[in-house]
């Protein structure tokens, strides 16, 4: 019986294994150093927070996993060797496979910064880090304050979790606006305001210049590079975004960009060697997507489709409409097609924010044709059926606007505001 | 995972420290329980009215402020941070005393009422009950008994932690409007109306307490044959009450869950339903949610409508079997009715719905069918007043097993140990009826929206009925179960905006494919040829 080995088992692998397991009777194994059983890498926030305790972000009961026969292994991996088809762990004991997954994943960016292995300075990735936050800022008596680098969506998380056990933070955000890279002016400035308002010592266009060491290897403080000021604080988090965490392929053999490289059907240049999900670079990028897709349901789809490929249909990578969704504090976010920051050549934006600065919405459409090109919604939960239909129908910014009750989600008895956003768009038309 | 779990103690990390408003609110609500308390120990209190008034305002503005003070200086939003750090909220210390109090309250309050002060024949209340006589007396006109005290609590207990649970939701009208409701309808219907209605009671005119909503099977006395004796006697007005139970049950309550759902009446009508969602909101957690649990639920609650069923339909034909000249129905007319009603409906789901009910599912409802009509076929060919056990004994042993220890002792007094929702999930009848059409036949479901679940499990996790929310979203699929009261908190939880109670057309409302939308579309496709 062919022997499947994943090694990973966060969102893109298990996706493997459970769509395998629907498609065949190969044998199925998945290893991982990070935890026995999968769970929700994304529900890590609220274990801290005390919203969960860990067993309720495992999405399957642990019987799950023997009941589908996909065997489970701790450990981690230290070699891989293709030629013998085999794997080598750090512990010296050895796996042979047929084929093979790579689905680790990422690990938090450090970029050299001095004092960054310092104890009490972390990433927020791993169920290992969040063991090492309760151990460092358990309390706001142990951690009095805490620094955070890095304006991305993790570094906004781990300030809304330090913040619920009164903990002060202050948030290192190199761009002069929260995440201005991804998301349009006003909106960014919207959630500079939300940040704020949740008493976070936001500094923007503040970066690291080094992490200064106390008793025992301890971080005392954090020097900020533009004005030399030293902030006293007991835990760093670095939250400049991930990389692959592939340093054990270094010498395997296996084709590594940033990340491991693929084609559209996620093969390496090894036979019977696959990459998926964080992990996973694609030669080109596909549409607008970047090679890497660090994103919990692109990893899902990666999975999916590379079940398809290992039992005998091959299937190339070939994701829909794009979409994606977060959630700053209190507000959350969709997005649906492409909105970008920095606009395309082709590009226009229409932009609706309420008085209450906690709703926004952004669509983006061609300049000429009108076509639509996407929507970021904050604050208001939007259909993803009907704007994936209306990307593929490709409506104009017209049709969207004046349909966009079609598309509203929230919950039953909420208040609309699609009649605020077409008389501002009439507004907007007309003045331009 | 150890050093996770060394820093979850009760002396721990989280923001459990409280403010001086919570302070001050504790103090108040304190107040209030200690005059309950003292006037138990006899305590010769003078002017009872007044002191009966301070202690249930201090009540409510005890539990008001103790809220204001938990969620004033916060930003409109989920409001859930250390549930599972707070002793109260995560089956620790705090959560046993209050469970072991709530439980020994509702011993003594079913079973040893004259520990309260329950004036027993014809003697003076003392105690608890009389401290609530003026109460009474000012509503119905009569003294108070264990009853009236118990309603009076219960309904200040929806009312004050509805005044919590509307402020912990401000930025979600659904949730506000639901608890309004249940506030209304648990005030008016259940307390104040009956009550009043009491005064119109003479020697010559007599209706039985009546709550309106509070349907068969639920109130499984409904049809006994002293209230429905009373009714009669009543003339229109009783006629009037009575039929409208009936109506209640095969019109009103089908109509209204085919359109909405069972939540209309389990979580904004619902006198249970509105004290687990108020007071027992900090509980929802608790529930289990193991595919183990939800087994057990399925067999234990459809039992207790059998056993309801049986027990109802023997109690009557009793009554009409031994006092038939006072009826127009005949007691052969009553079980060939029944029996027929319970063969049509059983053959209309086969029909129709066969292919949506699950291999135990159907067992079950077989074998329960069988059960039932040959009980009823025993007695009807035996002719005699058994009906296999005497109808009286199955009556006081449903009342003392279901509706005491199932509802009460363990339905209320386990919140903070099983989560607040026991009752409504594995033991109430009336749940049962309506799961079983929300089911089948309504328009009701939660939609999944899309692809956009991150199974991050906060939904399941806040599923007051142990519903595994996310193992359906995760997937894509609309949750459509029996079991599911709509109230609409594992949409109001999600961080992703998955999740919507809606009522919408029948067609495609239980979709067992994947549409993970986003994804490639040919994918897809081969994914559900399987």
């Amino acid at each position: 019986m062919e022997h499947i080995v994943i090694i990973g088992n966060g969102i893109s692998g298990v996706t493997t294994a459970r769509h395998i397991r629907k498609l065949s009777d190969k044998k199925i194994t998945v290893i991982s150093a990070e935890t026995d059983h999968f769970f929700s890498r994304t529900a890590l926030m609220y274990i801290y927070m005390g919203h969960m305790k860990y067993e309720h972000t495992k999405p399957y009961e642990d019987y799950f996993w023997k009941k589908n026969r996909i065997e489970l292994k701790r450990g981690f991996v230290k070699t891989v060797n293709h030629q013998e088809k085999q794997l080598e762990f750090t512990e010296g004991d050895t796996m042979s496979y047929d084929k093979l997954v790579i689905a680790v994943g990422s690990k938090s960016n450090k970029f050299g910064w001095p004092g960054q292995d310092l104890n009490g300075v972390q990433g927020l990735y791993s169920k290992q880090d969040l063991d090492a936050l309760e151990e460092y800022a358990p309390n706001n008596n142990t951690c009095k304050r805490a620094v955070i680098v890095g304006g991305g969506l993790i570094g906004i998380e781990l300030a809304e979790m330090l913040s619920t056990r009164n903990i002060p933070v202050t948030f290192l955000v190199r761009e002069n606006s929260f995440w201005n890279g991804v998301l349009p002016e006003g909106e960014s400035e919207m959630l500079n305001r939300h940040i704020k308002n949740h008493h976070i010592d936001l500094r923007l266009g503040m970066n690291l210049k080094e992490i200064l060491s106390g008793e025992n290897g301890k971080a005392r403080a954090v020097v900020v590079a533009e004005t030399g000021e030293e902030l006293p604080c007991d835990v760093v988090g670095l939250t400049a975004g991930v990389s692959p965490n592939i340093d054990f392929l270094k010498e395997s053999g296996i084709e590594l960009g940033r990340g491991v490289k693929v084609n559209r059907f996620l093969e390496t240049n090894i036979p019977d060697i696959y990459a998926i999900g964080d992990c996973a670079e694609q030669h080109e990028p596909i549409g607008n997507r970047r090679p890497i897709e660090a994103v919990w349901y692109t990893g899902r789809m990666m999975g999916e489709t590379l079940a398809q490929t290992i039992c005998g249909n091959p299937l190339e990578y070939k994701p829909g409409h794009w979409f994606n969704s977060a959630k700053f504090f209190d507000i959350e976010y969709q997005t649906y097609g492409w909105v970008f920051a920095n606009k395309k050549e082709y590009e226009t934006h229409f932009h609706w924010k309420h008085e209450d600065d906690t709703k926004c919405i952004t669509v983006a459409y061609h300049k000429d044709s009108k076509l639509f090109l996407g929507i970021n919604t904050f604050g208001i939960r939007m259909r993803h059926e009907v704007f994936d239909r209306w990307l593929t129908e490709k409506r104009d910014i017209d049709f969207v606007v004046h349909n966009l009750s079609e598309a509203n989600f929230d919950p039953e008895f909420y208040k609309k505001f699609e009649s605020q956003v077409l008389s501002e768009y009439n507004n907007q038309s007309v003045s331009v | 995972m150890s050093t996770l779990d060394k820093n979850m103690s009760l002396t721990s990390e989280a923001p459990d420290n409280i403010n001086t408003v919570q302070k001050i609110g504790t103090f108040i609500g304190m107040l209030g329980l200690f005059i309950i308390v003292l006037a138990g120990f006899n305590v010769g209190l003078p002017n009872k009215g007044l002191w009966l008034t301070i202690a249930l305002t201090a009540l409510i503005a005890g539990i008001a402020l103790f809220a204001k003070g938990t969620y004033k200086n916060k930003l409109e939003g989920i409001k859930n941070d250390g549930v599972w750090f707070k002793s109260i909220s995560s089956r620790g210390y705090l959560a046993w005393i209050a469970g072991v109090g709530l439980t020994g309250f509702y011993i003594v309050l079913y079973f040893f009422a004259e520990l309260l002060g329950l004036g027993v024949n014809g003697a003076e209340n003392t105690g608890v009950v009389a401290l609530f006589d003026p109460l009474s007396r000012l509503l119905s006109g009569n003294a108070a008994s264990q009853w009236f005290v118990y309603g009076t609590l219960y309904t200040v207990a929806i009312l004050a932690f509805g005044i919590k649970f509307l402020m912990k939701y401000k930025h979600n009208r659904y949730e506000q409007l639901r608890t309004v409701s249940v506030m209304f309808f648990q005030t008016a219907f259940a307390f104040m109306v009956p009550e009043l209605m009491a005064r119109l009671n003479s020697d010559s005119f007599s209706l039985p307490y009546n709550d309106l909503k509070n349907m068969w099977p639920l109130n499984y006395y409904a049809f006994e044959q002293w209230r429905v004796d009373q009714f009669i006697n009543a003339e229109t007005i009783g006629l009037v009450f009575l039929l409208f139970g009936v109506l209640s049950i095969f019109v009103v309550s089908p109509i209204l869950t085919y359109k909405y759902g069972k939540r209309w009446y389990c979580s904004w009508v619902c006198g249970c339903g509105g004290l687990a969602e108020t007071a027992g909101d900090s509980f929802r957690q608790l529930s289990d949610k193991s595919m183990s649990a939800w087994k057990v639920e399925r067999w234990v609650i459809h039992s207790v409508l059998v056993f309801s069923l049986v027990m109802t339909v023997a109690t009557i034909s009793t009554y009409l079997g031994y006092d038939a000249s006072k009826y127009w129905l005949t007691k052969d007319m009553f079980l060939i009715g029944v029996a027929v009603f319970l063969g049509l409906l059983f053959a209309v789901i086969w029909y129709f719905k066969k292919e949506e009910l699950a291999k135990d599912a159907r067992y079950g409802a077989i074998g329960y069918l069988v059960v039932v009509l040959s009980l009823i076929t025993i007695h009807y060919l035996s002719g005699k007043e058994l009906f296999l056990f005497e109808a009286g004994k199955l009556r006081s042993l449903y009342g003392f097993l279901i509706g005491s220890v199932f509802s009460g002792v363990i339905g209320t007094g386990f919140y903070p140990i099983l989560g607040n929702r026991v009752w409504c999930r594995m033991g109430c009848p009336m749940a049962a009826i309506l799961g079983m059409q929300q089911r089948l036949f309504s328009k009701f479901r939660i939609t999944t929206n899309g692809g956009q679940c991150i199974s991050c499990g906060n939904c399941s996790t806040y599923c007051e009925m142990g519903i595994d929310v996310r193992a359906y979203a995760q997937k894509g699929e609309n949750i459509v179960r029996s079991s599911c009261v709509g109230c609409g908190v594992c949409s109001a939880v999600c961080p992703r905006g998955v999740l919507k109670l809606e009522n919408d057309s029948m067609n495609g409302r239980i979709d067992s494919n994947q549409i993970l939308l986003g994804n490639d579309v040919d994918l897809m496709d081969l994914v559900n040829k399987n």
